[in-house]
C-alpha cells in the first residue's frame, strides 16, 4: 500500500478552505514569509478517507479483538462516552473563558468539580487536581508535590524509593523531577521486600512509590507496615493508581495511608486508548498536601457558583495550561454516574474473577512465578516453553495469528520471560475460554512443533519486522 | 444500572469453581479488614438515557455567543467532517500503543505520515509522535537542551505564552535551571537585546512566533547568536501560520515545538490537545516520546515499528530521556487527516484567509477613534489599546453577545487597557461588521 505522499497529484485538494483575497501575503515584509514550499500531499477528500480507513483495518483493537494487555486495562469503553464528550456546549468551550468570564462556563467547571469530588470518595483522598494529562504526568506532579512539601518543611531529601515491580514510568518520573532513584527488590511472594526497604529508607528518603496491586498482579499486604515506616522518616507515600480497576469499593489508597495517588482515567474510567493516548492522570492528595496542589483549582462558592481558586498557599504552580484533558474527564464522569456505587464494585469483582479464572486454567501449562490469588491481572512466565526454544515473544506472535491481541510481554522486568494477562471485566466467559484454548494449544505446540510457533505470525499483512535495522538506520519520514 | 459485564450467575459459579474459590469475596482475602475501604459513598447508577440527559443539562449551562474573538494560543478553527469520521474509526480509537507491529500497522503508518507532515510544514529534519500539549512540548524541549549541555541559563522571550512559561517553571523547578525572561514591552521584544543576553553559559533560548500579543518576528539573528554560543534554539510556532510564515528551520531553530490544537482538535475546554515537537538530526536519540520508523520484514515488505526505544521509560527507567508513556496518538491522527485534507495549497490558503480576516478586523478597528491597534506585523491575532480598562470593555461587549478577545491584564497586570483579539477563517465579514458596530458602542 502506497503512503499518502505517493498518492499525491499536483493540483488536488481535499477540503477547500475558501479563497483569500489576492496579495494578502504582501501585507507582511518578505523577510517574515516562508521561502520553501510546505511539503504536504495533494489528495482528494475520498483519497484521504479511503487511505486512512484502509489503514485502520490493519489494526487490532478492543472493538475488533480480545486485547488482554496486562497493566494497560484494555476494557470495553461504552459508546455513550463518545456522545457526551462531544456535546457542543463542551466541545466548543474556550478554556480562556474560565479566566475572563466564569459564568459562561459553569457547566464545564461543574463537571470538573464533581468529577474531583467523586474521585476523592473513590480513592479516600482529601483533594484532587485534574490538571495532569496522563498517568506518568500525574506521577511527575506527585513527585513535584513531594519536593514542595519537603522544601516548605525545611527537609533535606535526596532520593525516592521505587520497588522493582513498579511501572517503568515511576523511576523515570522521579528522576525527571530531580530525585535519585533507589530500587527495592520484591520478596518470594511477590510483595515489597520489607527488610531491604528498612535498610534503604532513611532521613534522606523523600517518598516511596508503590503500585497496589503491584505489577505482579498481587495485593501488597505489607502496605500498612510500609506507611508506618515512611511516617517515621517523614517520607511521603505515593500510590500508582494504574491498577485501581482491581480494588474499587474494596480498598482506598487514602485509608491505607497514602499521601498522593494518580489515576489513569483512560484505564479504570473508560476512555479508549486511541493508539497510545490521550489519557488523563488526575492526582489526589491527603490532608497534609492539600495546600500544595496545582492552581487554578476549581472551587464552589457558598452560593453554589463554580469558580477558579488560585488561593493555594504552597502551590507547585501550573502542571497544565488549563484543567487537564477535559474531554477525558467527561467520559469518566459519564461512566461513573452510569455505574454508580454498585456498578464500580462489580467492575472490580468481575475483573478479578476473570483474571483468576484464566490463571487457574493456564497454571498447568505455563509457569506461574507467584502462585497465589491474583487481582485483575495474572503474570506467567514462558520459562517452560523456553526449554523448547519458544519465547514469550513467539507466544505473543502465535496469538496474533489466532485473532487475539497478545498480552504484555517482558514486563514486569522481575519476571523472566513474563506474560502478563489482564482480561478486564468486560470479557465474557466464552471469549476467555477461546483464549485459554489457544494458549493451551500453543503450549502443547511448543513441545511438539516449536518451529511452527517461531514462524508466526503468518495471517497478518506483514511478518516480524527487522527492529535492529529500524534503530540502526532510522528512516523516520516519507521523504 | 449497567456494569458492562456479561457474567451470568451460572457462569460465575463455574468460574469460581475452576479458580478453586468459594465466592468472589474470597478472591479479595489479601485485602485484610484493616486495609478495607472506610467509605464508598457514591450515588446509585443510572441508565444510559439518564446519563445523556444529565450531560446535556451540564453542557447547556455553558453559554454560547454571537461571535468570539478570543484566542490566546487556542483557536476556533473549522474542523472538516472527515477528521471526525476517521478518528472515530474504532480500529484507531480503541487500539493501544502499537507495541505489536504486526497487529498495529494502521496506527504505525498513520503516525509515520504524521511525522512526515510535521517535517513537511516546519522544514525540520524529524519529529516525534506527539506530546501532551504545547506547554509540555516546551518543557520537554528545554529539558532536552538542558540535560545535554551542563549549562545553567535558559532565556525566555517575554512573548511566549504565559501559561506555557508557568508550566515550564513548575516542571523544571528541581533540576537547577536558571530562567531569565526578556521583557516584552507592549508585546514587542527587543530582539537585539534578547540576542545580547545569550552567552556561553546559556543552555537554550525559547521564543514564540507569532508571540502571545500576536506579533510576528524573525528570530534568525537571535538563533544565530545562540548557535555561536552553543545554546539550543527553541521556537514555539502556531501550526496554521506556517502556511505562509517563515519556518522554524528557515530561522535556524534546533527544536520546533507547538500547540497542535489548531490542526483539527476542538477547543474542548483545555484538552485533549496535541504537543508537537520537531528537531534537527543531532537530537534524534534524545527526543522524548514515541517515534515510528520504517523497516522491512523477512519477505522484504515495508513495515513500520516503534523505534529508538532505548530512550524510553519502559527500557531505561530512571535514565530515560523523559517519563512520557501514553501520548496523544489519536490527536496526532486528527492532525494528519487535517493536514492531508488541506494539502499543500489548502494549507497555504487557510493561512492567507486567517491573515485576511484579521487584517480586515484590524483595519475596521483602526478607523474607530479611541482605539489604537498596536503597530507591527501580525498573523491572525493582534493587540488593541483602549481608552478604558480592557476588562470593562470586555464585560460590556459580552453583554451584547460578543467575546471581544483576551484582556492582556489577565496575565500582564501592567497592560490594563490592552485586549488581544483574534479572527480565524470562521469569522465572516458579516460577523466582523456586527462586532465593529458593537465595539463603537462600547469603546
Amino acid at each position: 500500500m502506497k503512503n499518502i505522499f505517493e498518492k499525491s497529484v499536483k493540483g488536488r485538494i481535499g477540503v477547500d478552505p475558501g479563497t483569500p483575497d489576492t496579495n494578502m501575503d504582501s501585507r507582511l515584509d518578505p523577510s517574515l514569509l516562508r521561502k520553501t514550499d510546505n511539503m504536504l500531499p495533494e489528495v482528494s477528500e475520498l483519497e484521504v478517507v479511503r487511505h486512512y480507513t484502509n489503514l485502520s483495518r490493519l489494526n487490532y483493537s478492543v472493538d475488533t479483538h480480545f486485547y488482554p494487555l496486562g497493566s494497560c486495562t484494555m476494557k470495553y469503553n461504552p459508546k455513550i462516552n463518545e456522545v457526551t464528550a462531544v456535546l457542543p456546549g463542551f466541545i466548543n468551550a474556550h478554556p480562556m473563558l474560565a479566566y475572563v468570564k466564569e459564568d459562561a462556563v459553569q457547566g464545564a467547571l461543574e463537571v470538573i468539580y464533581k468529577t474531583s469530588e467523586m474521585m476523592c470518595e473513590i480513592t479516600g483522598m482529601k483533594k484532587m487536581t485534574t490538571q495532569p494529562y496522563a498517568g506518568a504526568h500525574g506521577e511527575m506532579t506527585g513527585i513535584l508535590l513531594m519536593a514542595q512539601y519537603h522544601k516548605v518543611h525545611g527537609n533535606n531529601k535526596t532520593h525516592i524509593i521505587v520497588p522493582e515491580s513498579a511501572h517503568g514510568t515511576n523511576p523515570a518520573s522521579a528522576a525527571a523531577a530531580g530525585y535519585e532513584v533507589v530500587t527495592v527488590p520484591v520478596n518470594s511472594a511477590g510483595g515489597i521486600d520489607l527488610s531491604a526497604l528498612k535498610e534503604k529508607m532513611n532521613a534522606q528518603t523523600a517518598g516511596i512509590m508503590m503500585t497496589v496491586p503491584s505489577t505482579l498482579g498481587v495485593f501488597e499486604k505489607e502496605v500498612l507496615e510500609v506507611s508506618a515506616l515512611a511516617r517515621k522518616f517523614d517520607a511521603l507515600m505515593y500510590y500508582d493508581g494504574a491498577n485501581l480497576n482491581a480494588i474499587m469499593g474494596k480498598a482506598r489508597p487514602g485509608d491505607m495511608g497514602f499521601d498522593i495517588v494518580h489515576l489513569n482515567l483512560h484505564k479504570t474510567f473508560s476512555t479508549p486508548h486511541g493508539g497510545g493516548g490521550p489519557g488523563a492522570g488526575m492526582v489526589g492528595v491527603s490532608e497534609r498536601l492539600a495546600d500544595f496542589v496545582p492552581v487554578p483549582a476549581v472551587a464552589k462558592t457558598k452560593e453554589g457558583k463554580f469558580t477558579l481558586d488560585f488561593n493555594v498557599p504552597h502551590t507547585i504552580g501550573n502542571i497544565a495550561s488549563f484543567f487537564g484533558n477535559f474531554g477525558v474527564m467527561l467520559k469518566a464522569y459519564t461512566y461513573i454516574t452510569m455505574l454508580g456505587k454498585e456498578g464500580l464494585i462489580e467492575v472490580s469483582e468481575k475483573a478479578v474473577l476473570n483474571a483468576n479464572y484464566i490463571m487457574a486454567k493456564l497454571k498447568p501449562y505455563y509457569y506461574l512465578p507467584y502462585d497465589r490469588t491474583c487481582m485483575h491481572e495474572a503474570v506467567f512466565s514462558a520459562k517452560k516453553q523456553v526449554m523448547h526454544g519458544v519465547h514469550a515473544l513467539d507466544i505473543a506472535k502465535a496469538l496474533i495469528d489466532r485473532g487475539f491481541h497478545p498480552p504484555t510481554i517482558y514486563f514486569p522486568l522481575v519476571v523472566e520471560e513474563a506474560i502478563m494477562i489482564e482480561p478486564t471485566e468486560t470479557e465474557s466467559k466464552q471469549d476467555i475460554d477461546l483464549f485459554i484454548e489457544d494458549m493451551i494449544d500453543i503450549a502443547k505446540l511448543a513441545e511438539t512443533d516449536p518451529d511452527k510457533i517461531k514462524n508466526t505470525p503468518v495471517t497478518t499483512p506483514v511478518s516480524r519486522p527487522d527492529e535492529t535495522k529500524a534503530a540502526r538506520e532510522p528512516r523516520l519520514k516519507c521523504f | 444500572m449497567a456494569g458492562f459485564t456479561p457474567h451470568t450467575e451460572s457462569e460465575i459459579k463455574e468460574m469460581l469453581q475452576a479458580a478453586g474459590a468459594p465466592s468472589i469475596e474470597s478472591l479479595f482475602s489479601d485485602i485484610t479488614p484493616e486495609l478495607r475501604a472506610k467509605s464508598f459513598n457514591l450515588p446509585k447508577g443510572i441508565t444510559e438515557y439518564e446519563a445523556l440527559n444529565e450531560m446535556q443539562e451540564l453542557a447547556a449551562k455553558n453559554m454560547s455567543f454571537t461571535a468570539s474573538f478570543l484566542g490566546g494560543g487556542y483557536y476556533d478553527h473549522f474542523i472538516p467532517a472527515a477528521v471526525d469520521t476517521i478518528s472515530s474509526r474504532a480500529e484507531f480509537y480503541t487500539a493501544y500503543t502499537p507495541y505489536q507491529p504486526e497487529a498495529s500497522q494502521g496506527t504505525l503508518r498513520a503516525v509515520f505520515e504524521y511525522q512526515s507532515m510535521i517535517s513537511g510544514i516546519t522544514g525540520m529534519e524529524l519529529s516525534n509522535a506527539s506530546l501532551y500539549d504545547g506547554g509540555t512540548a516546551i518543557y520537554e524541549a528545554v529539558n532536552m537542551a538542558f540535560r545535554g549541555s551542563r549549562k545553567k541559563k535558559v532565556i525566555i522571550d517575554g512573548g511566549v505564552n504565559p501559561l506555557h512559561i508557568k508550566m515550564l517553571k513548575t516542571h523544571a523547578k528541581n533540576i537547577g535551571v536558571e530562567f531569565i525572561e526578556a521583557p516584552a514591552e507592549n508585546g514587542r521584544t527587543d530582539l537585539k537585546a534578547l540576542a545580547a543576553m545569550i552567552d556561553t553559559d546559556t543552555a537554550a533560548v525559547v521564543a514564540q512566533n507569532p508571540n502571545f500579543y500576536g506579533f510576528v518576528n524573525d528570530y534568525t539573528s537571535v538563533f544565530a547568536q545562540a548557535a555561536e554560543n552553543g545554546a539550543a534554539s527553541i521556537l514555539s510556532f502556531y501550526p496554521v501560520s506556517l502556511g505562509i510564515l517563515k519556518t522554524p528551520a528557515e530561522m535556524g531553530a534546533d527544536i520546533a515545538v507547538a500547540e497542535g490544537q489548531s490542526l483539527g482538535q476542538p477547543l474542548s475546554f483545555g484538552g485533549p490537545y496535541l504537543g508537537i515537537m520537531a528537531v534537527n538530526k543531532k537530537f534524534m536519540r534524545k527526543i522524548p516520546g514515541r517515534i515510528v520508523g520504517e523497516t522491512t520484514d523477512k519477505e522484504g515488505r515495508t513495515v513500520y515499528v516503534l523505534t529508538l526505544q532505548a530512550r524510553e521509560q519502559h527500557i531505561k527507567r530512571e535514565k530515560a530521556t523523559s517519563n512520557i508513556c501514553s501520548n496523544q496518538a489519536l490527536c496526532a491522527l486528527r492532525a494528519v487527516v487535517f493536514l492531508s485534507l488541506m494539502g499543500k495549497e489548502g494549507f497555504k490558503k487557510l493561512a492567507l484567509i486567517n491573515l485576511e480576516r484579521a487584517e480586515y478586523l484590524k483595519t475596521k478597528l483602526s478607523e474607530i477613534s479611541g482605539i489604537e491597534v498596536l503597530t507591527g506585523p501580525t498573523f491572525n491575532e493582534f493587540s488593541v489599546k483602549l481608552k478604558k480598562e480592557a476588562q470593562v470593555f470586555f464585560k460590556e461587549m459580552s453583554a451584547k453577545g460578543f467575546i471581544a478577545g483576551l484582556p492582556a491584564s489577565v496575565f500582564y497586570p501592567q497592560d490594563k487597557n490592552t485586549i488581544i483579539m483574534n479572527a480565524t477563517e470562521k469569522k465572516t465579514v458579516t460577523q466582523i461588521d456586527l462586532f465593529i458596530k458593537a465595539v463603537k458602542e462600547c469603546v
